[in-house]
């Protein structure tokens, strides 16, 4: 929290947490995608579900979704924007017990059929929290470039990415560990300071264990 | 992030340095941000032109919300300013600023919430008003912007910022709190001045509901904007003429926040009561969604 996030976000209306957070919980999910999706499915909770048209949530989460930040001018006529992008999309109202009142579910697929699930929460102010990543729980605020690393639950994993942080000179400001399962997939949340070199992300890709690697630049 | 957990404190090391609250909380965060302090500066001063920008998309007389509740109005009130009023057209003009703001807002337009999309009408209604009636530089605008956020930072740190937890007292108070402050800078005022405007304009919007007509941010969000900037410009008024507040604006926070966690949950933007519970709120809403269950 700083003061560009009380004086701000700069958004496009009517409401910080429907509307903007929404748009970057849809620019999270699709940067996690990594590419443009042909295909979106929304499932929406809570007071998202109760009033997401007034409030132009749908319009803002497929705003986010096709690459638009949360204030820009598309965000109003992002649906026919889809349409003219090759979207297909679809919303479902379905509660989603003991999420957030603001949460959305989304799954998108991308053109070579790849696929991945975000959950996550507009928490208030146009601030967001992605807490779900297939299935997997993750901590995304998109306030500060972010890491999400999937990996094999090795010992040395955590620690190979880590020092290779540390000699390229990037600080970690809070680290997450989610494990499902002993010894299966794994999941890093790296928050940093700072900017993330693309040469990092590329070397970490490249280490043993490590499944995938997404940057979430801060939004 | 921000060094400073209370408002008292933050007076205190603007007064110690002999500086202005504002050159004290861009120096943090400029600190904070890893930033030089110009780089920092900049990007507020984008900020102001977006309020400006958002004024000027408002006052078209065609503008409407999505749901067709709202629009309009700010037009209607800057062709009544220009006759003057009862206020005179500094005040009627700061109306149709505040007006215009949010009802850009409803209509999707592009705006800077501060501290919240639902009152961002307040800060535009009062720093803008001031600076376009030639009474303060852009730079001493853009740096108000400042002392503004830095007073914000504090609420939010130490209460909350947001209607569903706080009702419309933690978003509209909280911005007509911020904007005080912002004011009795711009127009000389002491740190301790500052403070006192910030506990006068808190004190005087305790208790108000978050009550949004089908959960919109629209009736009555729009003209709660422009109760806002009342309070900001008479709480600066009273400090500047040297009136002080007997309750500090540290606890007038705290105070806010107590109040706030005592409001049942139907006063606190879930639409359940208040504006949104009479028989006009509901039928209005119906209008809006039809009487299906999912709206």
């Amino acid at each position: 929290m700083n003061v560009f996030d009380i004086i701000g976000p700069v958004m496009i209306g009517p409401s910080s947490s429907h509307t903007a957070g929404a748009a970057r919980l849809g620019y999270v999910a699709r940067k996690i995608l990594g590419e443009q999706p042909v295909k979106a499915v929304i499932q929406l909770s809570g007071s998202f579900a109760q009033t997401y048209r007034g409030h132009g949530t749908d319009k803002a989460l497929i705003a986010g979704i096709l690459g638009f930040p949360p204030d820009d001018a598309r965000i109003r006529d992002s649906l026919e924007h889809a349409v003219d992008m090759g979207l297909e999309y679809r919303f479902i109202c379905e509660g989603i017990p003991g999420a957030h009142p603001n949460t959305a579910r989304i799954t998108l697929t991308g053109a070579d059929g790849e696929t991945v699930t975000v959950q996550g929460a507009s928490v208030g102010g146009g601030n967001i929290l992605v807490d779900e990543l297939n299935g997997m729980a993750v901590h995304v605020t998109g306030q500060s470039n972010t890491l999400v690393v999937l990996h094999k639950d090795k010992p040395g994993a955590i620690a190979a990415v880590t020092n290779f942080m540390a000699y390229s000179g990037v600080n970690i400001g809070s680290f997450r560990l989610s494990r499902p399962q002993k010894g299966g997939t794994a999941v890093m949340t790296i928050e940093v300071d700072g900017d993330i070199p693309a040469v990092l992300v590329e070397s970490l890709r490249i280490l043993p264990n490590i499944i995938h690697v997404v940057l979430i630049r801060a939004v | 992030m921000l060094t400073y957990q209370r408002i008292d404190e933050l007076c205190q090391a603007a007064e110690q340095a002999g500086s202005t609250i504002s050159r004290v909380i861009l120096a943090d965060q400029a600190g904070q941000l890893e930033l030089e302090e110009q780089a920092v500066y900049d990007q507020m001063a984008r900020r102001l032109q977006v309020m400006r920008e958002s004024v000027r998309t408002g006052m078209d007389p065609d503008i409407r919300s999505t749901s067709g509740l709202s629009g309009g109005d700010a037009a209607k009130m800057l062709a009544y300013a220009r006759e003057g009023g009862i206020c005179g057209p500094f005040i009627n003009s700061a109306i149709a600023r505040a007006l215009a703001t949010s009802e850009c807002n409803a209509a999707m337009g592009k705006i800077v919430a501060a501290p919240t999309a639902g009152s961002c009408g307040i800060l535009p209604g009062t720093v803008l008003s001031v600076l376009e009636a030639g009474q303060c530089t852009e730079e001493q605008a853009v740096m108000a912007l400042f002392t503004a956020g830095g007073i914000g930072t504090v609420i939010s740190s130490r209460a909350t910022l947001a209607g569903a937890e706080g009702g419309c007292q933690a978003e509209c108070g909280a911005a007509a709190a911020m904007a005080a402050v912002a004011l009795v800078e711009l127009k000389g005022g002491s740190p301790a001045q500052a403070a006192h405007a910030c506990a006068m304009a808190l004190k005087n919007q305790l208790g108000l509901v978050c009550d949004p007509v089908a959960g919109l941010v629209e009736v009555p969000c729009i003209k709660r904007n422009v109760a806002g900037v009342m309070v900001a410009l008479s709480a600066a008024e009273m400090a500047l003429a040297g009136i002080v507040s007997k309750i500090p604006a540290d606890e007038c926070v705290s105070a806010m926040y107590e109040v706030g966690c005592a409001l049942p949950a139907s006063l606190r933007e879930t639409a359940q009561g208040g504006l949104a519970a009479t028989p006009t709120g509901k039928r209005l809403k119906e209008e809006i969604f039809g009487s299906s269950p999912e709206a």
